[in-house]
């Protein structure tokens, strides 16, 4: 997240939106809800609008949405920015012939997969999700992508969890937030 | 069903962005993908932009798309007319307190959530998926509106499969579509 400048106005706004919920979906875990974002059309537009004033002149062709939530805010940012929408989602949904990232969570491992044929090699490329915190889906995102030959221009969310390091295991990959959260 | 002169050639776009993917998720049913729908830019705002025009002057204030393929269509309507979106989720996503509808399906049973104090009675909302099948999901998604005092002015998709007969399982609310599958 940029540190030096003044924060956006609008960011506040955002900010006393989202929820804290404590102990969800487990003890000790304080989940950042950001339904509670979306009930405010105002706070919801000004955080699209953010990223869309950051990524309208960059050319970017494809925006990806990690399912669930990243469905809810990437395709409003590529509509506005005249790009493609493509899920990225859990294993079994997508109806046609895909590609897999597996990837590891704390206990275990899960997988992200992307329709064949959705992206185009050379393509520009965002990722998008409501929040980064281990960075571990994010990763997984980026390496679809990158695997057919797309570039992966920058991560962005609306939360970030910096205790996490989700920033560090994007091993350099630009990542831009509206907000951190402890 | 959207049927108007200037319309039919944003419709009969839209119909063709849709692939058709046979035997998913079991033999014999003909998945209808709109993934290939997203990958169209000018198709993908067409489709918006049909249901903005249809409720725009409503004053409806919630749109609540059903998860997960409602959550792509339902947020930038929601956006365009200036109402909340709320997502209806399966079990256990929704993090604070929720109220629950179970619906039947083929073999068995699911349970719809959302959470509780999204809406206020008296709120007029719309209801949105990508398809409408059977009709059992819309109508937990009904139930679960009316049940905090919310008025369902319409349920929309994009695509109806009428074989299914899901029109009829809505009854007497109303029920709008782009394209049949």
């Amino acid at each position: 997240m940029s540190g030096c400048k003044e924060e956006d106005p609008r960011i506040q706004g955002i900010r006393t939106r989202i929820r804290v919920v404590p102990n969800f979906p487990k003890p000790g875990i304080m989940f950042q809800d950001i339904t509670t974002l979306l009930l405010d059309p105002n706070a919801f537009k000004n955080a699209v609008d953010l990223f869309v004033e950051r990524y309208k002149k960059e050319n970017i062709s494809v925006v990806a949405g990690v399912e669930a939530r990243g469905f809810i805010f990437g395709p409003p940012i590529a509509l506005a920015i005249g790009a493609k929408f493509v899920p990225l989602r859990k294993p079994g949904k997508l109806p046609g012939e895909v590609i897999s990232e597996e990837y590891v969570l704390e206990y275990g491992k899960d997988c992200l997969q992307m329709h064949i044929g959705a992206v185009e090699p050379g393509e520009r490329a965002l990722v998008v999700d409501d929040l980064i915190a281990t960075g571990g889906t994010l990763c997984a995102a980026m390496k679809l992508l990158e695997r057919v030959g797309a570039e992966v221009i920058e991560c962005a969310c609306v939360i970030e969890l910096p205790e996490l390091k989700g920033r560090e295991r994007l091993e350099g990959k630009p990542l831009f937030t509206l907000l951190e959260s402890l | 069903m959207a049927s108007q002169d200037g319309e039919d050639q944003r419709l009969q776009k839209i119909a063709s962005a849709i692939r058709v993917i046979p035997n998913f998720p079991k033999p014999g049913i003909m998945f209808q993908d709109i993934t290939t729908l997203l990958l169209d830019p000018t198709a993908f705002k067409d489709t918006i932009d049909l249901f903005v025009e249809r409720y725009r002057s409503k004053d409806i204030s919630v749109v609540a798309g059903i998860e997960a393929r409602g959550f792509i269509f339902g947020p930038p309507i929601a956006l365009a007319i200036g109402a909340k979106f709320v997502p209806m989720r399966k079990p256990n996503k929704l993090p604070g307190e929720v109220i629950s509808e179970e619906y039947s399906l083929e073999y068995g049973t699911d349970k719809m959530e959302m959470h509780v104090g999204a809406v206020r009675a008296g709120e007029r909302a719309l209801i949105i998926d990508d398809l409408i099948a059977t009709g059992g999901t819309l109508c937990a998604a009904i139930r679960l509106l009316e049940r905090v005092g919310v008025e369902v002015v319409e349920c929309a998709c994009v695509i109806e499969l009428p074989e299914l007969k899901g029109r009829d399982r809505l009854g007497d609310r109303p029920l709008f579509v782009l394209v049949e599958g």
